[in-house]
């Protein structure tokens, strides 16, 4: 699992690659939670495209960061999902609640 | 009549990193039965929640060396594929409300709770036998 995080003009952009389960969830939260107390954006986008591989520990992380960013009245957005992980936010009924797009 | 083609079984130390560990031998053992990127998705997302719901729940305060999660896939003639996933810990209070969405007992940890519910949806059947002990899931999936 690698996290790049870069922060321009209101949005900060976390880049999520490898896979996201039990294990490796809690340091992406741990950074990710860090740098929005850190910058305050106005938005957060989780880019999925380099995810490979995410199970429920990853929709808890979602979920969570959609909390978080509601708390500091951040906008969140979810890029380039895999079917996989659509297939997973569609089963949490959170598929509509996401502001989910693609590039 | 189906005959049993492969199988494998392994046991490992319930510690995080092993879920990934449990998710490559599955593709795996998948390797050369010809199934789409879609279906290897779905049968690593099956093995990785049970096999962290045996770490986390079954073995909750005791993961470590000394606690061993069983992980065993069969592939059939007929191109089942049986997954069963053991453990050995404090078995599950009550299956039913595991299995209601978003039910969790780590309110901290910001667990969806919606394992069960996932391993339900990706597999065809679901099946878990458990008691103080001894927690059996046994997950069925037909390949195309």
């Amino acid at each position: 699992m690698k996290l790049l995080t870069a922060e321009k003009e209101g949005t900060l952009m976390v880049r999520i690659t490898g896979d996201v389960d039990h294990h490796s969830a809690p340091n992406i939260r741990e950074e990710i939670d860090q740098e929005l107390l850190k910058t305050r954006p106005r938005e957060l986008i989780l880019d999925l495209s380099g995810t490979d591989f995410m199970d429920s520990s990853g929709l808890g992380l979602i979920l969570g960061r959609l909390r978080k960013a509601r708390e500091l009245n951040c906008r969140l957005t979810v890029l380039n999902p895999t079917e996989q992980i659509v297939r997973i936010l569609r089963l949490a009924g959170v598929e509509k609640t996401l502001n989910i797009e693609y590039l | 009549m189906k005959e049993m083609v492969n199988c494998a079984r392994v046991r490992f130390p319930a510690l995080g990193e092993n879920e990934g560990f449990a998710r490559l031998l599955t593709a795996g053992f998948l390797m050369h039965l010809q199934v789409t990127p879609a279906i290897l998705a779905d049968v690593k997302t099956m093995v990785s929640e049970a096999v962290t719901n045996a770490i986390v729940h079954g073995y909750r305060g005791r993961e470590g060396k000394k606690c061993f999660v069983f992980l065993e896939l069969k592939f059939y003639s007929d191109r089942t594929l049986m997954i069963t996933v053991t453990d050995l810990g404090r078995g599950i209070d009550n299956v039913e409300d595991a299995m209601e969405p978003f039910f969790t007992t780590d309110r901290e940890g910001e667990r969806s709770g919606m394992g069960l519910p996932i391993m339900q949806a990706f597999s065809d059947s679901l099946r878990i036998r458990s008691r103080p002990g001894r927690t059996v899931v046994t997950m069925r999936k037909k390949l195309p």
